[in-house]
């Protein structure tokens, strides 16, 4: 893992309305190559956090920065600073058929390149080799709403692996999959991991935690990070695991 | 009182039974259609972008032709080509005139009888059809039957997402053609949520509803509808813009015309020519 800081967030607080904080002062530094999970309960915050990220919101209060510059409504603005934040960092919906909003799976994987002005050519050797990374090759006419959970979650990964970005963002990815698919999933994840990517997954499910998690961070209900550090020292605390509303297969044997 | 009791639930049900029927046979519909554009056939087997020129030539050519029997003719080729892509004739034929008399029985009533020409029937209370009032009809009912057979040829043997990247063909504005993708993407979607919550709602219903009570359950089911849908777009144009979406789309093109699309183009093209000249 090199030091390259890709996020840093500088007491971020956010609220959807007044009053009705989301997110309460948080601070998060995340480096290149990185593994982070992100663990809380239920409308803890994790998806509102991955949202401020990936640039879709803004903090009501402090400062982010992605990849050495301030993510504002203003720097995203620039459409230099913007194609190459989107070409670098992509947004795994914790929804599939929210992320899969184009007619056939062709239109969806093609998407991104293409809004981000890749050539058609490359475009099409990208599509290529991402169903073929994806095991979705015969899927590739298909219309989106006629797949299962599995597939569409693979098409939904496809969509981003086009773009190749260096910085993963997953909102709970394992939500709704049968245990093929969610070992598929993780094996998914430790291979980009492998290739240095960053990884920052948002769940609640300690069952994949320890095995893609090079860090993890803790919310608390109070949508406060109320601890951060190695799996083995977070996964052990069973107090704090208990407090933030996890709970944790290993602990209770 | 059983009997009273039945017949009354048995009515009170309907509001949710006929709502889940019509979502159940919407989504069968789509299936069948879906079904039908995977088998082997003619027009299967063809360019999108070919389908959808030959249709609207075809519909144009039977707009301007003034001879039933070109019209006819036309119709027959349309059921030959149905046959030829696996479309069960009795199918395309039912669809089509059981539907046909709600969409033109309000014109073509009156018209036999109010067309002037030479009188062909008398009818009890002074009434009279006439000879052009007849041919008036017969023109009416075939033309919209050709029509719509024809495009029902055309979505029957295509896949909606298909048609959809083909239009970008006629220049249609590719923004248009997202939006239109994802009305009826989101559309299914939608059914499937609305067929969930009438089935939740059915499997806590026990016995008795009255009108009132169909008509808040139906209203609740609605809004929520329809703050799930303003939800669910805000969601949708976030996941756009985090792949780049600026406000204009970019597609891609994947169609490549091949000899034997050409030729049916051409044969297409022909038939429209020759429907137009002989029905002058």
């Amino acid at each position: 893992m090199n030091e390259e800081i890709v996020f840093d967030v500088c007491d971020v607080s956010f609220a959807y309305e007044e009053q009705q904080a989301a997110l309460d002062h948080v601070n998060l530094k995340i480096c290149a190559g990185e593994s982070l999970v992100i663990l809380g309960a239920n409308g803890s915050g994790k998806s509102t956090l991955l949202k401020l990220l990936d640039g879709l919101y803004f903090p009501s209060s402090g400062t982010i920065q992605a990849l050495g510059k301030p993510l504002t409504e203003e720097t995203l603005r620039d459409d230099e600073f913007n194609f190459a934040f989107r070409r670098r960092v992509g947004l795994v919906f914790q929804d599939s058929d929210v992320q899969l909003f184009s007619a056939s799976v062709l239109d969806e994987v093609a998407f991104a390149p293409l809004q981000l002005g890749l050539a058609r050519e490359e475009v099409n050797r990208r599509i290529d080799s991402a169903l073929e990374a994806l095991r979705i090759e015969k899927l590739r006419d298909r219309a989106p709403h006629r797949l299962s959970g599995g597939e569409k979650r693979r098409v939904a990964l496809a969509s981003l692996l086009t773009l190749q970005p260096d910085v993963w963002l997953m909102d709970e990815p394992t939500t709704g999959l049968d245990p093929r698919s969610q070992s598929w999933l993780i094996e998914f994840i430790l291979e980009q991991r492998q290739q240095g990517r960053t990884m920052i997954v948002a769940t609640h499910d300690l069952s994949i935690t320890e095995e893609i998690a090079s860090t993890i961070c803790v919310f608390s209900e109070g949508h406060q990070i109320v601890a951060s550090g190695k799996p083995s020292d977070i996964l052990n605390d069973h107090d704090l695991l208990h407090r933030c509303n996890l709970s944790h297969y290993h602990a209770r044997n | 009182m059983p009997t009273i009791q039945s017949s009354l639930s048995h009515h009170r049900a309907n509001v949710i039974d006929h709502t889940l029927h019509g979502i159940t046979e919407t989504l069968e519909r789509a299936l069948f259609a879906e079904e039908i554009s995977a088998r082997a056939g003619l027009f299967q087997s063809l360019d999108a972008r070919v389908k959808i020129i030959s249709t609207l030539a075809l519909l144009i050519g039977v707009s301007f032709s003034h001879n039933l029997w070109v019209i006819a003719a036309v119709y027959l080729l349309t059921l030959l080509f149905a046959w030829t892509s696996a479309i069960p004739a009795d199918y395309l034929i039912k669809r089509v005139w059981l539907a046909l008399p709600f969409f033109t029985g309000l014109i073509i009533v009156p018209a036999l009888f109010i067309t002037p020409g030479p009188a062909l029937f008398h009818l009890p209370f002074g009434l009279v059809i006439t000879q052009t009032g007849v041919n008036t009809v017969l023109f009416l009912l075939l033309r919209v039957s050709t029509s719509v057979s024809l495009t029902l040829l055309l979505i029957l043997t295509t896949p909606w997402n298909t048609v959809l990247s083909a239009l970008g063909v006629l220049h249609l504005p590719d923004v248009l053609i997202l939006i239109l993708g994802m009305t009826y993407r989101y559309i299914y979607l939608l059914l499937h949520v609305a067929n969930d919550m009438f089935l939740s709602r059915k499997s806590r219903t026990v016995g008795y509803l009255d009108t009132s009570d169909n008509q808040r359950m139906l209203a609740a089911v609605s809004g929520t509808l329809l703050s799930k849908s303003l939800n669910m777009s805000s969601e949708v144009y976030l996941a756009m813009q985090s792949r780049g979406f600026q406000g204009s789309i970019i597609t891609l093109k994947p169609f490549k015309m091949k000899s034997r699309d050409w030729f049916w183009l051409c044969v297409f093209l022909a038939i429209t020519a020759l429907a137009v000249f002989l029905g002058r």
